[in-house]
């Protein structure tokens, strides 16, 4: 490679070079792909340097949610490389689960010669086509002179404003050509997309002003905290600290202010403890960060916090307005907002009476909405999740989930101190999340321990993934909460369709054990609650990856539970279900997802 | 009930059970683009998508040095769902500024269109005899035949396309909405 004569500060290199060169410059470590046809050459490059390590994978979407787990455990973009047809086309479901999460990705795709193209060529699908609805944005590159600046543009758009998924398109002959590449220029202004990062000084004041005289507020915090940084994060425990207001979180949200922390609701929406969505229902003043009101949140809109001002900060406007009306919405990044926010708080030294409030929820937290009736004799989902997180507290720890009960319970029974230790698919709910995406925590963190709380059905999705796991020693743990059922898909036949379990049972599973050893790692089973902690201890001792059979109470339910169409102070709870009063508070909710 | 407001029943949204008594606006929006390949896929994969309402549309690149091309959408929607599109449209990576030209006031709207009318006799004359009361220029004429062409709001040639209907209208080929503001200002 030589200094380009013309430019004077640019290299002469092959449009695989630069791909490779580029990943160095954006300070890329690992990434997640599968080799075709079409992307030969990028190959070809990285097999020639050790800078950049590629984990290969046995399925696209594994490299998809490999990065997905590899982002959302660093802060950084995951980057996935794979080829043209139905290696992209693979790619669809993470790009679109990192679309809905605001996960930063950049996914590189091969894609057959510029002269191929439209032209059904072998593997040959419209990329940018298929993927221009799943991704923040995405760039076919038909020119080598183009590459090197789409390429930086792509690590921009990912990672910037509301981080998403990007993909970049590159035909094998723009891959062979040579052409001159230019390095990351972090001045360079991008010339559409500058998202606004400071918060408008009125609306902040207006927000104090509301927060000060607040008889009933409540925090709502969501995946913007973590995905603004750490400092976000510490910012928002200060928020707390200082206003001493009670604060929930969305399922995204979690580890944002710590589990164990004093004002601590437990997570809110669907799923979420009575006390989080009766103080969200009740309040007079709603302050949400990072969260887009979700109707898995919200439950029915036109009954949501009826009596609150409710205040936004959110760096995408159009996530504001979008599903309710706020009073005072601040766009701006959270860590930015949350700064200025503090500052105006501390210069009004208002001290919110707060103090009845706070007995009114410790009136709520008394129902003791996660409760669960504990059996000697089967293990309970709940208490196999209670016991994973004692037994593995201490240690340095991350959890990642496929979807469903399990999920659910993770959420309610796990409790998150910090950010960045929690992976789940939350807006698209993919089954078959939760493993690849270890294995991306895994990588990034090769010495911590990563476990995948796992369901029965959705770890089936994606189980191929093992193989990756045995071949680069990931160390994962893969935590079955075996009931035989596709448990959510199996509730909400009980409590909307007449207890008809049209094809939620999994009637041929494989046993786990002689499946994990089949692909070289290690099974442990428990059926019993007596022999739970032994066979966890077992688990985190075991150096590779492990896949854990715990056998837990087969139609245990998730509870509490806010019917869809109803409201927050409309929940069902776990004490309360019996089949009255379950079919009751489900009636007309059917149409709803 | 008409065919907009049976959509909004729609349960997956149960915000607009509520709100469906919010009035139905039409804004004109102007949206300054990259023109790149695929940026009106973008724009109208948005549309379809989030199921916004395409009233008209129409595209062409306005500084070619700087690749910027000018998109004019009209819209019908509650003012959330106008406000949404805006923001939507807006972060789009490729779009440089959406202006709102309902909103902005004394926007001037223009469309040209071409009408085919064919007829003798007197269908021909009152034909010709309307088109020169719109100040409609004959751009084609056979001896059984006219094609008008007609620039004007949408009113206008609305009102046009209707007056040549019994008089042997037989197609219309219409531009859609190009909108600018008033004053000295741009976008």
């Amino acid at each position: 490679m030589s200094k380009d004569p013309e430019s004077g500060n640019g290299e002469q290199m092959t449009g695989a070079a630069m791909v490779v060169r580029a990943l160095v410059d954006h300070g890329v470590k690992h990434l997640f792909g599968y080799p075709g046809g079409a992307v030969l050459p990028i190959y070809d490059e990285l097999y020639q340097q050790s800078d950049v390590e590629h984990i290969l994978v046995r399925h696209e979407q594994g490299a998809g949610h490999a990065a997905e787990g590899y982002a959302r455990s660093t802060g950084k973009p995951g980057v996935a490389l794979v080829t043209s047809g139905p290696g992209a086309t693979n790619m669809v479901t993470p790009l679109t689960d990192a679309l809905m999460d605001s996960i930063p990705v950049v996914c590189i795709t091969g894609q057959v010669p510029t002269h191929l193209i439209g032209n059904d060529a072998f593997q040959e699908c419209d990329t940018v086509g298929i993927t221009r609805p799943c991704t923040k944005h995405n760039w076919l590159v038909k020119r080598i002179e183009d590459l090197p600046r789409v390429l930086h543009e792509a690590f921009y758009v990912a990672s910037s404003g509301r981080p998403g998924p990007v993909v970049v398109d590159i035909p094998k002959d723009v891959q062979f050509a040579t052409g001159t590449y230019t390095p990351p220029r972090p001045s360079d202004k991008h010339v559409s997309y500058n998202p606004r990062v400071k918060g408008d000084a009125a609306s902040i004041r207006k927000a104090v002003e509301l927060m000060a005289n607040a008889k009933r507020p409540v925090i709502y915090s969501g995946g913007g905290v973590v995905n603004s940084g750490r400092e976000a994060c510490q910012l928002l425990r200060d928020l707390v600290e200082l206003t001493g207001f009670p604060i929930t979180s969305t399922l995204m949200g979690l580890g944002a202010y710590p589990a164990s922390g004093a004002n601590w609701l437990g997570m809110l929406g669907m799923h979420g403890t009575y006390e989080a969505n009766m103080a969200m229902h009740d309040c007079d003043v709603m302050l949400c960060i990072g969260a887009r009101f979700d109707d898995r949140i919200t439950g029915r809109t036109d009954a949501f916090s009826p009596g609150s001002k409710k205040i936004h900060i959110d760096i995408d406007p159009s996530s504001i307005n979008k599903n309710i009306r706020v009073d005072v919405p601040i766009v701006g990044d959270v860590g930015n907002v949350l700064a200025d926010l503090i500052a105006a708080f501390k210069a009004q030294q208002a001290r919110p009476a707060i103090k009845s409030w706070w007995s009114q929820i410790a009136q709520w937290r008394a129902r003791n909405s996660l409760a669960y009736r504990q059996n000697k004799d089967v293990i309970m989902p709940q208490y196999a999740i209670q016991r994973l997180y004692e037994l593995t507290r201490g240690r340095d720890t991350y959890i990642t989930t496929e979807v469903g009960q399990h999920q659910m319970w993770a959420a309610q029974f796990y409790g998150f101190d910090e950010p960045n230790r929690w992976m789940t698919s939350g807006g698209l709910g993919t089954m078959g999340y939760g493993l690849p995406a270890a294995i991306g925590v895994q990588v990034a963190h090769r010495d911590s321990l990563v476990v995948d709380i796992a369901g029965d059905a959705s770890v089936l999705m994606t189980i191929q993934e093992i193989s990756t796991a045995v071949q680069h020693e990931l160390p994962i743990k893969i935590f079955i909460l075996n009931n035989q059922y596709m448990g959510m898909v199996r509730q909400w036949q009980q409590l909307l369709h007449g207890n008809r379990l049209a094809h939620s049972y999994t009637e041929a599973l494989p046993d786990f054990v002689k499946l994990a050893e089949a692909y070289g790692g290690a099974g442990i089973r428990a059926s019993k609650p007596a022999e739970l902690d032994g066979a966890i201890e077992e688990m985190i001792r075991v150096k590779k990856p492990v896949i854990f059979d715990c056998r837990v109470a087969n139609l245990e339910n998730c509870f509490p539970m806010i019917p869809s169409g109803k409201a927050h102070n409309e929940m069902l709870l776990p004490a309360e279900a019996n089949d009255e009063a379950t079919a009751a508070a489900f009636a007309g909710g059917k149409a709803l997802v | 009930m008409g065919e907009k407001e049976k959509d909004m029943e729609q349960p997956a949204s149960a915000y607009f059970i509520e709100d469906r008594h919010d009035p139905i606006e039409r804004h004109t929006l102007s949206v300054l683009v990259d023109n790149e390949p695929g940026v009106l896929a973008r724009v109208i994969g948005l549309f379809a998508g989030r199921g916004y309402n395409i009233e008209s549309l129409t595209v062409s690149e306005t500084e070619h040095a700087k690749h910027l091309s000018r998109i004019t959408i009209v819209t019908t929607g509650t003012p959330m769902v106008i406000q949404q599109i805006k923001n939507q449209l807006d972060r789009l990576v490729p779009v440089h500024r959406v202006v709102d030209m309902t909103l902005v006031g004394r926007s001037i709207e223009r469309e040209l269109a071409m009408v085919k009318v064919r007829g003798t006799g007197d269908h021909r004359v009152e034909a010709l005899r309307l088109a020169d009361a719109f100040r409609a220029r004959v751009i084609d004429a056979t001896v059984e035949s006219f094609v008008f062409e007609l620039t004007g709001d949408s009113d206008k040639i609305d009102q046009f396309v209707e007056l040549m209907l019994p008089l042997g209208l037989v197609e219309v080929s219409c531009t859609g909405v190009a909108a600018i503001s008033r004053g000295p200002e741009g976008m």
